[in-house]
């Protein structure tokens, strides 16, 4: 009888989605997996950060307004998760690995996170985990006098404890509702 | 309000010279700051900037002595894609004002000529569509920053994420 119950209530909890407000991508997007460099140099992959509640944004260093308006939003959101977001990580994949090098990219998420960190790695391993999430970047033509600017994903992919790839942030979305899902996901065992 | 009322009562009294009158006269510059980011990288400028003539103005560039470059940038976000962009001209419409935001119109300063950190106020120089230049001071703030700071009330930003302040 005991066994039963314990059976049914396992059953119970898998067929009840979490209520998550952003766009839902559970089941629609692949696992997180990539192979890269992070921002000490060390060679890691997505098995890396299991365990961890992912948010994960392409950007790059030389991007003076977008990339340091979406981090500095993510680092009010983590405040707003008081300790809780231990649990979580900010995945600031660079989309300008000729110019991010690990240094670069380490004193620049700092700036904004301390639960930031910065990838970077040979240009293909960044294109494959762009393409596996089904976005795109771009590097425009350079401005003359060797700057450039690099068009890129607007979006923040939000990835459970077991590496499940959830719910989608686009720039429309709201903080409250980032908030919202962050705290189902960080409440949520990755065994679940 | 204080302002635009004081500008509007100048403007008054200064009406027999109206016909001489430059962007640079009517242009007030508020809410300036800069977001620094470590190292060398590029910074964005913010502002807003209130225009109190009968005529529009169009600001079409900015320098520096602080930087070696600024430029008039255009952020925009279209099919899940964020672009930046050159802007040849930022219109400030008349009686009416010009937000440079994040997310939107901002100015991008490249390669500083000696370090900037946070507090420093950077001195700039906008030109207007008419020739006209305006000197005026934008305060540097961190790179987590979300607008120009305690003392200068929040901007308006064209993004949805609402702000909660440090």
């Amino acid at each position: 009888m005991v066994l039963l119950g314990a059976l049914a209530l396992g059953g119970c909890q898998r067929a009840t989605p979490l209520p998550l407000r952003l766009t839902n991508i559970t089941g629609h997007m692949p696992d997180l997996d990539f192979a890269l460099t992070d921002d000490t140099g060390k060679a890691v992959t997505g098995a890396d950060y299991r365990g961890k509640v992912v948010l994960l944004y392409f950007g790059y260093t030389h991007c003076p307004d977008v990339c340091p308006l979406t981090l500095a939003q993510l680092h009010v959101t983590m405040q707003r998760l008081g300790a809780l977001a231990d649990g979580a990580r900010i995945l600031f994949v660079s989309v300008d690995p000729t110019r991010d090098t690990p240094a670069i990219l380490k004193t620049y998420v700092n700036a904004f996170d301390q639960r930031a960190v910065g990838l970077t790695g040979p240009p293909r391993a960044v294109e494959a985990l762009s393409k596996r999430y089904r976005s795109a970047f771009t590097r425009e033509p350079d401005a003359g006098d060797g700057s450039y600017a690099v068009s890129h994903s607007s979006a923040i992919y939000v990835f459970d404890r077991a590496g499940r790839a959830r719910v989608l942030a686009t720039p429309s979305a709201t903080q409250d509702d980032l908030v919202h899902d962050l705290h189902l996901l960080l409440n949520t065992q990755a065994d679940s | 309000m204080k302002t635009l009322g004081f500008a509007m009562l100048l403007g008054a009294a200064l009406l027999p010279g109206a016909l001489y009158a430059t962007s640079a006269d009517h242009v007030r510059v508020s809410h300036a700051w800069l977001r620094i980011l470590p190292g060398e990288l590029p910074a964005g400028g913010y502002a807003t900037l209130q225009n109190t003539g009968k005529q529009p103005a169009a600001l079409t560039g900015a320098h520096s002595s602080t930087y070696a470059d600024v430029m008039l940038h255009l952020s925009s976000v279209a099919g899940g894609t964020s672009r930046m962009r050159m802007a040849a001209a930022i219109s400030i419409p008349a009686q009416g004002e010009a937000q440079l935001a994040p997310g939107g119109y901002h100015l991008m300063l490249s390669r500083p000529v000696h370090p900037v950190t946070p507090g420093d106020q950077v001195p700039l120089t906008l030109t207007f569509a008419d020739g006209s230049t305006l000197d005026t001071t934008f305060i540097a703030r961190p790179a987590n920053a979300a607008d120009a700071g305690p003392d200068r009330p929040a901007l308006p930003t064209t993004h949805g994420a609402g702000h909660n302040h440090d």
